[in-house]
C-alpha cells in the first residue's frame, strides 16, 4: 500500500535530472574514488563544497531523503567511536608528530593528530553521501539497467537490478497482507512474546511468503523467456538516452576532478595532508 | 486448405515428476485467422496443451513426448524458445507477474529490446502497438497505476510487437472483473480482425468467451480431446456439465424450459437466439409455472454496524467515502464493484489491519474501534484469495490449531476444538495428512479451517472461489453454504457475478470507495445503470428474459436460481 518511500527515484525538473544515467553513474564513481583515495582535507573541503551545490542544483530537498541521512549518520558516528576505541593513537603514527591535548584514562588520550584523523574520516563520508543519495534520487529506475550495460556490466546483472525495482514493492504488498492475515490468527510480531516466540512467528510469515514469491519467479521468468530474454549476447534499450553536451560535460568535470584529486593527493607520495610537520 | 499454423498428430505428453503422462493421443490442427478455445476443467491437460504450444514446454518444463507437434512448422523440442515467440506470443493469466518493465512502454518494447532493434525504430512500434490495444496515452504509468485490464492490454501489445501468427492467451478472465473481462474479449477480437492472427483462448468460463465469435471449442478432460467442434455444433450437444464446464446460463434456461437447442437457434450468442414465438412462450409458461415461494425476511439481530466510514491510505486521497451498512447474524452477503472500488479496504478496517480516519464500526452493538487485531479475529475472521498465502505449517492438524496456540488452553481443550472443527470442515478423515498432499479446494478448506477455530461469528473471505473451474467452485461455495446453514455469518469479496447471484441473496456494491447499492443480488444485475458504474456485467438470463418478453427480469434470474439449487438436491438426494 502507499508507505512512505525511505529512498526513491524523486522526479524533479532539474539538470541533474536531465543527465542520463551512464554520466550519473560515471560521475558518482569517479566521485566515489576521488574521496576515498585521498585523506587530503584541502581536498576533501573542495568537494564538500562541490557536492552542496550540486545538491542544490538537483533540486531534492534534504527532507526527502532525511531518514537515510539520519541512518548514514548514526553509521558515521559509531565507525568513529570504533575507530577511537581500537586505535586510540592511530592518528599520531600517521601524522609522525605528537601534539597531546588532554591525557585521558589510560591508552585514551586526546591527540590533535587524533583528532584531525577523525575529521578527515568524517569529511570523506560527508562527501560521498549525498552524491550516492543523489543518485538514486535523480535517476530514472528505468535507466539504471541501461547505464549499468553502457559501462560494460553484463546486461543479465543489469536487468536484475532492474526486476529487483521493478518486484520489491509487490513483495512489499505481498508481506503486509500475508503479515496482518497471520496476525489475525494471533501471530503477534509487536515486542510482547518472548524472543524465541517471536523468531517462530515470523516463520509463519515467511513461509507463505517465500512460497509465493517462488512462484511469481517461476511466472515472471516465464514470461520473460516467453518474449525472448537472453537471446542475443546484447540487447537495445528502450529508455537509453544518448550523451548530450551536457553529460559530457559532467564527466569531464569528473574526470577533472579525480585527476586533481590524485595528482595532489600524491605529489608528495604521501596520501594524507600534513599540517603537522 | 492451407497449412495449419498449429499442428499436433497423436501427441502425448508426461512431466518431469510425474508418474504419468498429462496428455494422451492429441490430435489437433489450428489455422491463420481461427479462433479457438480450449476447455475444460483444471487438471484437463488444457494449460499444458498452451504450454507445448508456446516452447515452455520442453524449454522450462521438461518431460517426455511421443507424437509429433509443429508450431510453424518447427519442432518445439528441437527449435528455441526464442524462435516459437516468434511465431505465438503468449499472453499468461497473472497479469501482475508478467508485467516485467518499470513503465508500460518499456514493457511493450521488452521483446524487442532482446531482438536489438535500435532505438528510434523500437520507439515508433511501440506507438503503433499501444494505440492498437489502446494503452497509447499511459505510456509513461507504472504497473501499480493500471488496473488488472490495463495491465492485461500491455502484456498483449508486448507480445504483439513480434508480429506474430498466433496468440495465447491462457485463462485471460480469471484476474478481472467482469467488466473488464467483456472489454478483453472484444479486444481480442478486434485484434484478431485487423492482424489475421489465430487467435487461442484457454479459458474454462465459456458464457464469458462467448460473448464475441468462436469458430470452434476443444474440449479436454482428463488429458484427451474429447471434443473438438464448431460453435454451433458444440453448444448443441450436452458434453459441457459432464467434464466440470459450466454451459451458459442462457442455454441453461431454455432447457429447462423444453426449448431444444439446436443450430438454426444460432446458439452461440444471446443476442443472435433466433427464438420463435413458440419457444418464447415456452419460456414465460416455464417462468409462471416456477413461482419462488415467499421468502421470510431475516429478523435476526444485528451482528455488524458500519457507521460512516471513511478511509485513506495517503492524505488527501478517500479509499472509502462515508460508507455504513450493517450485517445481521447468519447473513449471507456478496461485496461486489471493480478493482480498485475499496472493497479490500473496506475488510482491512473491519479485520483492524488499518485504522479508519473517521466513522465507526460496532460488533453486537458495540463499538470495536479501541480493539487490537488480535481481539478482533475472535470474532470475524479473514480467509486470503489464495491459500498458499496462509498456509505455514506441514501438517493439517498443527494449521488448524495455530491460532488456538497463541491463548491461553490446555491441549486437552485445544484438541477437542481442532477436532470439531475439522469435522465440520470435512477434514477429519485428513489430519494427519501433510497440506501439500490436498488439491487447491482441500487447501482452502484448510485456511478456512484455521479461522474457524477460533470461532468468529462472521467470516470475510476474499475472491473465495478465483481461477477454480465449475467443480472446484461448487465444492467451495456448498461448504461456505453449509457453514452459513450452522449459523456463521459470511461476507464474501468477489469478481463472481454467478457465485454472487447463487450463493449471496444480498449484495452490496461499491464504486470508487463509495457504497453505491445494497439490495438483493439479482436486483442487482437487473439494473443497467447499476451494472455499468460498477463495472459488472447483466447476465444472460437478464437478456433472455427481455427477449421472451418477461417483464420482470430479475424475478426470472430468481426463479432461476431457485429452480437449479432445486434440481442440484434432488440430484444429490
Amino acid at each position: 500500500m502507499a508507505r512512505v518511500a525511505i529512498l526513491n527515484y524523486i522526479k524533479r525538473p532539474s539538470p541533474i535530472h536531465g543527465l542520463t544515467g551512464t554520466t550519473k553513474l560515471v560521475f558518482f564513481i569517479a566521485w566515489s574514488v576521488a574521496s576515498m583515495i585521498t585523506f587530503d582535507t584541502r581536498i576533501l573541503v573542495c568537494m564538500l563544497v562541490i557536492g552542496a551545490v550540486i545538491f542544490r542544483i538537483s533540486q531534492i530537498r534534504i527532507r526527502d531523503i532525511s531518514v537515510v541521512l539520519g541512518l548514514a549518520a548514526v553509521f558515521l558516528l559509531l565507525n568513529n567511536i570504533f575507530i577511537y576505541l581500537f586505535t586510540p593513537e592511530y592518528g599520531v603514527e600517521l601524522y609522525e608528530s605528537r601534539t597531546l591535548l588532554f591525557s585521558g584514562v589510560g591508552r585514551y588520550t586526546v591527540t590533535a593528530q587524533q583528532l584531525f584523523y577523525h575529521l578527515n574520516i568524517t569529511l570523506k563520508v560527508i562527501c560521498v553521501v549525498p552524491v550516492a543519495l543523489l543518485f538514486i534520487a535523480c535517476t530514472d529506475p528505468s535507466e539504471f539497467a541501461a547505464s549499468l550495460a553502457r559501462i560494460g556490466v553484463s546486461y543479465r546483472a543489469g536487468y536484475a537490478v532492474s526486476l529487483a525495482l521493478r518486484y520489491i514493492p509487490d513483495v512489499q504488498r505481498e508481506y503486509t497482507n500475508i503479515s496482518q492475515a497471520q496476525q489475525a490468527r494471533g501471530i503477534d510480531l509487536s515486542g510482547k512474546d518472548k524472543f524465541f516466540t517471536r523468531l517462530k512467528n515470523s516463520v509463519a510469515i515467511l513461509l507463505p511468503l517465500v512460497m509465493s514469491s517462488l512462484n511469481r519467479i517461476e511466472t515472471v521468468s516465464n514470461a520473460m523467456e516467453l518474449r525472448g530474454f537472453g537471446k542475443e549476447k546484447k540487447r537495445t534499450w528502450y529508455t537509453q538516452r544518448s550523451l548530450k553536451r551536457n553529460d559530457w560535460l559532467a564527466i569531464g568535470f569528473a574526470v577533472v576532478i579525480l585527476v586533481i584529486d590524485l595528482t595532489i593527493t600524491f605529489w608528495d607520495g604521501s596520501r594524507y595532508y600534513n599540517p603537522f610537520l | 486448405m492451407a497449412e495449419p499454423i498449429i499442428s499436433f498428430r497423436d501427441y502425448g505428453f508426461q512431466y518431469l515428476a510425474q508418474a504419468s503422462p498429462t496428455l494422451y493421443h492429441i490430435d489437433l490442427d489450428i489455422y491463420s485467422g481461427e479462433k479457438v478455445l480450449i476447455a475444460g476443467a483444471s487438471g484437463s491437460g488444457k494449460s499444458t496443451i498452451g504450454s507445448c504450444i508456446n516452447g515452455l514446454i520442453p524449454y522450462a518444463y521438461p518431460g517426455e513426448s511421443t507424437g509429433t507437434l509443429l508450431v510453424g512448422g518447427k519442432d518445439p523440442a528441437k527449435a528455441s524458445i526464442f524462435e516459437l515467440s516468434q511465431i505465438v506470443g503468449t499472453v499468461l493469466q497473472d497479469t501482475d507477474g508478467q508485467f516485467i518493465g518499470l513503465t508500460v512502454g518499456e514493457d511493450i518494447a521488452f521483446a524487442l529490446e532482446n531482438d536489438c532493434v535500435p532505438q528510434g525504430e523500437m520507439q515508433e512500434t511501440v506507438r503503433e502497438v499501444a494505440k492498437l490495444v489502446d494503452i497509447d496515452h499511459h505510456l509513461e504509468y507504472a504497473p501499480h497505476e493500471l488496473s488488472g485490464g490495463q495491465k492485461q492490454r500491455v502484456s498483449l501489445a508486448g507480445v504483439m510487437v513480434e508480429k506474430v501468427q498466433a496468440l495465447l492467451f491462457d485463462e485471460p478472465l480469471a484476474n478481472l472483473d467482469p467488466a473488464a473481462g467483456r472489454a478483453t474479449i472484444e479486444l481480442i477480437d478486434r485484434i484478431q480482425e485487423r492482424t489475421g492472427a489465430a487467435v487461442i483462448i484457454i479459458e474454462h468460463r465459456l458464457e464469458d468467451v462467448l460473448w464475441r465469435r468462436v469458430d470452434r471449442i476443444v474440449l479436454m478432460d482428463e488429458g484427451r480431446i474429447v471434443a473438438d467442434l464448431p460453435t454451433k455444433d458444440f453448444l448443441v450437444g450436452r458434453m459441457l456439465l459432464e467434464h466440470g464446464i459450466r454451459e451458459p446460463l442462457y442455454l441453461t434456461a431454455l432447457r429447462y424450459a423444453g426449448v431444444p437447442i439446436t443450430k438454426a437457434l444460432e446458439p452461440q450468442h444471446v443476442g443472435s437466439l433466433r427464438l420463435s414465438e413458440e419457444n418464447k412462450e415456452q419460456v414465460r409458461t416455464w417462468f409462471r409455472k416456477n413461482e419462488n415461494p415467499e421468502k421470510a425476511g431475516n429478523e435476526r439481530p444485528e451482528l455488524l454496524r458500519v457507521e460512516n466510514l471513511s478511509f485513506g491510505y495517503t492524505p488527501g486521497v478517500q479509499n472509502l467515502k462515508n460508507v455504513s451498512f450493517s450485517v445481521r447474524e447468519g447473513e449471507m452477503v456478496s461485496i461486489v464493484g471493480k478493482n480498485g472500488a475499496g472493497k479490500s479496504t473496506l475488510a482491512k478496517l473491519i479485520c483492524g489491519f488499518e485504522k479508519p480516519v473517521s466513522g465507526r464500526i460496532c460488533l453486537s452493538g458495540r463499538d470495536i474501534s479501541g480493539d487490537t487485531i488480535k481481539e478482533r479475529a475472535k470474532r470475524i475472521g479473514y480467509v486470503m484469495q489464495n491459500p498458499n498465502q496462509m498456509i505455514s505449517k506441514p501438517l493439517i492438524w498443527d494449521e488448524v490449531e495455530m491460532a488456538l496456540l497463541a491463548g491461553n488452553m490446555s491441549a486437552e481443550e485445544r484438541k477437542e476444538r481442532v477436532e470439531e472443527t475439522l469435522k465440520i470442515c470435512g477434514l477429519y478423515p485428513f489430519r494427519k495428512w501433510p497440506v501439500s498432499a490436498l488439491s487447491f479446494g482441500q487447501k482452502k478448506r484448510v485456511t478456512i479451517a484455521g479461522i474457524l477455530v477460533q470461532r468468529p461469528q462472521m467470516i470475510i473471505l476474499d475472491e473465495p472461489t478465483a481461477g477454480q473451474d465449475y467443480h472446484h467452485y461448487t465444492e467451495i461455495m456448498e461448504f461456505l453454504k453449509e457453514l452459513n446453514a450452522q449459523g456463521f455469518t459470511i461476507v464474501m469479496i468477489t469478481h463472481d457475478m454467478h457465485l454472487m447471484l447463487e450463493y449471496t441473496p444480498r449484495a452490496i456494491v461499491f464504486c470508487e470507495g463509495e457504497l453505491l447499492a445494497d439490495t438483493t443480488a439479482a436486483h442487482v444485475l437487473n439494473d443497467p445503470g447499476l451494472v455499468e458504474r460498477a463495472n459488472l456485467k447483466e447476465t444472460s438470463l437478464y437478456t433472455l428474459s427481455m427477449a421472451c418478453g418477461i417483464e420482470n427480469p430479475q424475478e426470472f434470474t430468481e426463479r432461476f436460481i431457485a429452480y437449479e439449487e432445486a434440481r442440484r438436491k434432488a440430484q444429490e438426494g
